[in-house]
């Protein structure tokens, strides 16, 4: 008799929390979104990739595709082409590149790089490179930046340049530059990277490493300024290669190498975050945190790469700057002049991608994922 | 049967769409009602069955419910929450962390497993908002202002009070007045009948994750004036788990790693009466560990390498006279901590990145309370804290902050009214040995609360809170290499409670006691510190931008019931409305639910005794939620809720008593984070035994 009503009692107790257990969702893959821009049925390039980083932890890197004769923006294409890859894109995706029918996504904190088909974006393989940063090809090799060689050696605190071969879509080389290398360019039949040192302030690197590709070694190393980061080439021969400085007492600046003479030719006392060469034109913006007002600073401006000179321009003439609370990503149409900009506003919130003309005036804007931050260009 | 349940669910479609956690709030009303009116109802049919002896069971009751006084929790102006003794002890908890669950108002931010990182949000004011006491006095932390309550083990505390706004006293420190919550842990003090002299308990603790955890204490009545104890424990887990990973078309089992801790804990203390009737205690805590710290669970990393170590030394002494007109309180504490993380995937030029942080406090506090009448009472309390921190970093400025509290607090009494109020003077210098420091910030800053009876029964009070106060912003958020922002202002809270409190003593029922408390509240937090972005991921700044705006309502239910004289049973719950809302900028996710806030939560605790013989049930619900400031799908992340288990047997053996215990916790082995991509274990089993005398 006791036993019954103890049972019923525990009954009792038991149903209550089985009640709530009625309300789970089911889960899903994230869904792909799809906003409309302005078509241009008549344009040259197909569209492009962009892929948004995704704040550190969170696992959000995402892929969004502009298909720029429909005029149509697709967000997360990876996760609905890809939804049984464990965990997805990953974390931190840090460059993107197409090279022949393959779209390569350099994903940082999940160290992979990851090969995926142009067309439809499925996922074809990964390349696994410990802390990897930026890609670039050349005759048929991809070549990718790492801030490490080996993990938890402290006697290799140097950084790599992987060669992977894309035939294979396997590493074939790895060679040691500086501290944490950063972005690379290629000219004529050397690649150049800016190496950082980002690891060990106030020791920072101070050089772009010079790489011979046919003997795929360093040859030499170019004395610049210290934490470098961005390194872009133009048409005639010479690196666009900025310095972030310490954040302290040493400013930021944007210095220009001539690969002729490997030495600079030119120093800009500006700060430039990031930049963006088409033609003889270099877009750029500059974030720079102030100590005084404890807030950033930013800037837009043009730079003619044929005289090295600041340009009378500005590629945004319509007052949305305003509204850019962090500028991230930037890319030109080489065709339509049309410049893109991307706001990564607080970095954990979808980001917006504008679309400015030629003229500065914004033709339209979209949602993107979290931190839009670069493009590659499908032709 | 979990996987039976599931797939139940997923077929009722009538569900979707439907505000899940609302279904939940109805049940957890549901619940309430039903089991007493159920079981009333049986209570009726057993009367007409057994007059006789029932009426011997009701003669029992009558002396019981005699012993029922309104306690602290039905008389205090400001919510108070207690687990203390049994209570505690038969709670599925290894520490403090597992047992803070179970208040209501109160969300949990856990990394997941034995070492991660357990903090505790109050009414969504944010982590460092509530102030940790041990023994009255508080644990700081100048360097992050968080404690991790994962590191408390429950084995040597008797009781966990948490407080919204303040205690409700004005007779304490300053540093009482000072936070927005306060949660008080207190150690296990000895107390011994006549002819004892000393106890001893050994409690030996193994399980789920490797674990492995023995801890004795030792109470020993020095003389009639002076009782000592000692307490230590280590602890030893491998910290590893299954845990599972879907997002619907993928469907993954992996194993946390890195998860590993080693940790020891000695504590003695002394507590002492002076022949003025006067009490003094003075108590040494040092507390050693090594862990590993497993990361963020993201595509293609699995496995870690990071270590931390930490050393807490602490040491206090109370001094309290109560007699008289006149009281005193006073308090010092010497604090030194040690810190060291090691991180193998970062090298420097000069090897792996091995950060050390020291930190030391010295803190001193005076209270004086002077009794006018027998109605009002006047309180003057000063505080004196210095805070250090050293840091092997590259630009780090050595920070020294002292603090001065003041607080100037006035407490009247009437037969059904209780007014307190007080006004709290900060003062606060910094000083660094390099760069730029952030000067000297002075804050005054009032609190007001009541409780009131209104009727001339003592069930039923109303209370309400006003409370204005501030968190100084920490040595990281000022002086971390690249992040600190020296330019900071403290972040300020304002919040307005309105509550009641109601129990019921029932003679001839089966429920013997009834209490109930709830709040309505709204709080505003102004300058919240964040971290924004610069130029690039390495390089955030922290600034005075977050606006957040709450409005909540707490709910604690408890009950009591004695079935039979050897059947007894309690039941609670507490639900947990919270809409907070941030409200920084209008063009960014304005008036979306902040982060990993949900709008609904709650806990049921349920438990039998019978004989020798007891069971406890604890159920914990935490609904629907947003892991950052956007409220899309893509931030979304479900509701979770775990049933735990515990049986125990205690064994009297004349004046030994040996105590076992089994719990199951996440019986239904649920999966679920509550950071996301930081898994919680999915069941786990933990056993017990306990000898003591």
């Amino acid at each position: 008799m006791m036993n019954n009503r103890k049972l019923y009692f525990l009954y009792l107790v038991l149903l209550c929390g089985l009640t709530f257990t009625a309300c789970r969702k089911d889960l899903n893959p994230v869904k792909e979104e799809a906003e409309m821009t302005v078509p241009d049925p008549s344009s040259v390039i197909k569209g492009f990739y962009l892929v948004n980083e995704g704040n550190m932890n969170m696992n959000k890197a995402s892929l969004d595709y502009l298909d720029f004769r429909t005029g149509l923006y697709r967000r997360n294409i990876y996760g609905k082409v890809n939804p049984e890859v464990v965990k997805g894109l990953g974390d931190v995706g840090n460059d993107i590149a197409v090279y022949g029918s393959k779209l390569y996504v350099v994903v940082n904190i999940s160290n992979k790089v990851e090969v995926l088909d142009v067309k439809t974006g499925k996922k074809i393989k990964q390349i696994d490179v410990l802390n990897c940063r930026y890609i670039t090809f050349h005759k048929g090799n991809a070549y990718v930046s790492a801030y490490l060689g080996e993990v938890g050696d402290p006697k290799a605190p140097r950084g790599v340049v992987v060669r992977i071969d894309t035939a294979t879509l396997k590493e074939d080389k790895r060679i040691e530059v500086g501290r944490q290398p950063e972005e690379m360019a290629i000219v004529g039949e050397k690649l150049y990277v800016a190496n950082s040192g980002g690891y060990s302030p106030p020791n920072y690197e101070r050089t772009v490493s010079v790489i011979d590709l046919n003997a795929f070694q360093v040859v030499k190393n170019i004395d610049v300024a210290i934490n470098l980061h961005r390194l872009k080439a133009d048409q005639y021969g010479d690196l666009y290669v900025t310095s972030r400085g310490d954040y302290y007492d040493t400013p930021s600046k944007l210095f220009v190498i001539d690969t002729k003479t490997e030495t600079i030719k030119k120093t800009f006392d500006i700060g430039v975050s990031n930049l963006a060469i088409d033609g003889d034109k270099a877009y750029f913006y500059s974030t720079e945190f102030s100590y005084i007002t404890g807030g950033n600073t930013i800037s837009y401006g043009v730079l003619n790469v044929k005289d090295e000179l600041f340009a009378d321009q500005k590629f945004i003439t319509d007052g949305t700057d305003k509204n850019i609370l962090i500028p991230y990503g930037i890319a030109v149409n080489p065709f339509t002049k049309d410049v893109f900009v991307t706001d990564a506003k607080d970095y954990v919130s979808p980001g917006t991608l504008y679309c400015f003309n030629s003229a500065g005036k914004r033709k339209w804007s979209v949602t993107t994922g979290d931190i839009p931050a670069h493009f590659a260009f499908i032709y | 049967m979990g996987n039976t349940h599931n797939k139940m669910i997923r077929n009722k479609y009538a569900f979707r769409g439907v505000n899940c956690a609302l279904l939940t709030a109805i049940a957890v009303t549901g619940c309430s009602l039903l089991v007493p009116q159920n079981l009333k109802a049986q209570t009726g049919a057993i009367k007409t069955l057994k007059s006789d002896s029932l009426n011997k069971v009701n003669q029992l009751k009558e002396v019981q419910i005699n012993r029922v006084k309104v306690t602290r929790r039905q008389t205090s102006s400001t919510p108070l929450q207690i687990l203390s003794g049994a209570e505690l002890q038969r709670l599925n908890s290894l520490s403090v962390a597992d047992a803070v669950r179970f208040f209501s108002g109160v969300q949990l931010k856990d990394y997941g497993g034995i070492g991660g990182l357990k903090t505790i949000n109050v009414r969504s004011m944010g982590t460092n908002h509530t102030a940790v006491f041990y023994d009255g006095v508080q644990l700081g932390n100048a360097q992050n202002g968080q404690v991790d309550l994962g590191k408390f083990s429950l084995d040597n505390i008797e009781e966990i009070e948490l407080y919204n706004g303040q205690k409700s006293t004005v007779f304490q420190s300053a540093k009482g007045f000072a936070s927005g919550s306060s949660l008080y842990l207190n150690a296990k003090q000895p107390v011994f009948e006549k002819g004892q002299h000393d106890h001893l308990t050994a409690t030996f603790k193994t399980g789920s994750f490797g674990l492995i955890n023995p801890s004795v204490r030792w109470q020993r009545k020095v003389s009639d004036k002076v009782y000592g104890s000692f307490s230590t424990e280590y602890k030893k887990a491998n910290g590893k788990y299954k845990f599972h990973d879907t997002n619907g078309a993928y469907d993954t089992t992996l194993v946390r790693k890195n998860g590993d801790i080693e940790t020891m804990r000695i504590e003695g203390g002394l507590y002492g009466k002076l022949p003025d009737s006067s009490e003094w205690s003075a108590k040494v805590y040092f507390y050693n560990d090594e862990q590993g710290l497993p990361g963020a669970i993201v595509n293609n990393v699995y496995d870690f390498t990071q270590r931390l170590w930490n050393r807490n030394f602490f040491v206090q002494g109370n001094y309290k006279k109560e007699a008289g007109r006149y009281n005193l309180m006073a308090s010092a504490k010497y604090a030194n901590d040690y810190s060291r993380y090691l991180d193998p995937t970062i090298v420097k030029d000069d090897g792996l990145t091995n950060n050390i942080y020291k930190q030391q406090e010295f803190y001193l506090t005076l209270s004086n309370r002077y009794k006018i009448n027998s109605l009002w009472d006047v309180v003057l309390s000063t505080d004196y804290q210095r805070n250090t921190l050293d840091a092997n970093l590259y630009r780090f400025p050595y920070p020294t902050r002292q603090t001065v509290l003041i607080a100037v607090a006035t407490e009247i009494r009437l037969n059904r009214l209780n007014i307190q109020a007080n006004l709290l003077g900060t003062l606060v210098n910094d000083e660094v040995e390099q760069y730029y420091s952030a000067g000297n910030k002075s804050e005054f800053t009032p609190t007001v609360m009541t409780s009131w009876q209104p009727f001339s029964s003592k069930e039923f009070r109303l209370r309400a809170f006003y409370k204005h106060i501030f968190r100084m912003p920490t040595f990281n958020d000022l002086y971390y290499t690249f992040i600190g922002s020296t330019f900071l202002k403290p972040e300020y809270t304002q919040q307005y409670d309105l509550g009641f409190t109601y129990i019921k003593v029932f003679e001839n029922n089966w429920l013997s006691q009834i209490s109930v408390q709830s709040d309505a509240y709204y709080n505003t937090v102004k300058d919240k510190i964040v971290a924004v972005p610069g130029a690039n991921l390495f390089r955030w700044s922290m600034q005075n931008l977050g606006r957040v705006e709450i409005k909540g309502l707490d709910v604690n239910a408890q009950s009591v019931w004695k079935i039979t004289d050897k059947l007894r049973a309690n039941a609670g719950l507490t639900y947990t409305y919270q809409q907070a809302l941030n409200v920084t900028n209008v063009n960014l996710n304005y008036m979306h639910q902040i982060p990993y806030t949900p709008l609904h939560s709650g806990s049921v605790i349920g438990g039998l005794d019978w004989k020798n013989l007891s069971l406890n049930y604890s159920y914990i619900y935490t609904g629907e939620r947003y892991d950052q400031s956007a409220n899309i799908p893509a931030n979304y992340v479900q509701p979770w809720y775990t049933h735990d288990i515990a049986f125990q047997y205690n064994k009297q053996l004349t004046s030994k008593n040996i105590r076992f215990s089994a719990e199951v916790n996440n019986l239904f082995n649920q999966s679920y984070a509550v950071i996301t991509n930081f898994p919680i274990p999915g069941r786990s089993y933990r056993f017990t035994l306990s000898y003591s005398y």
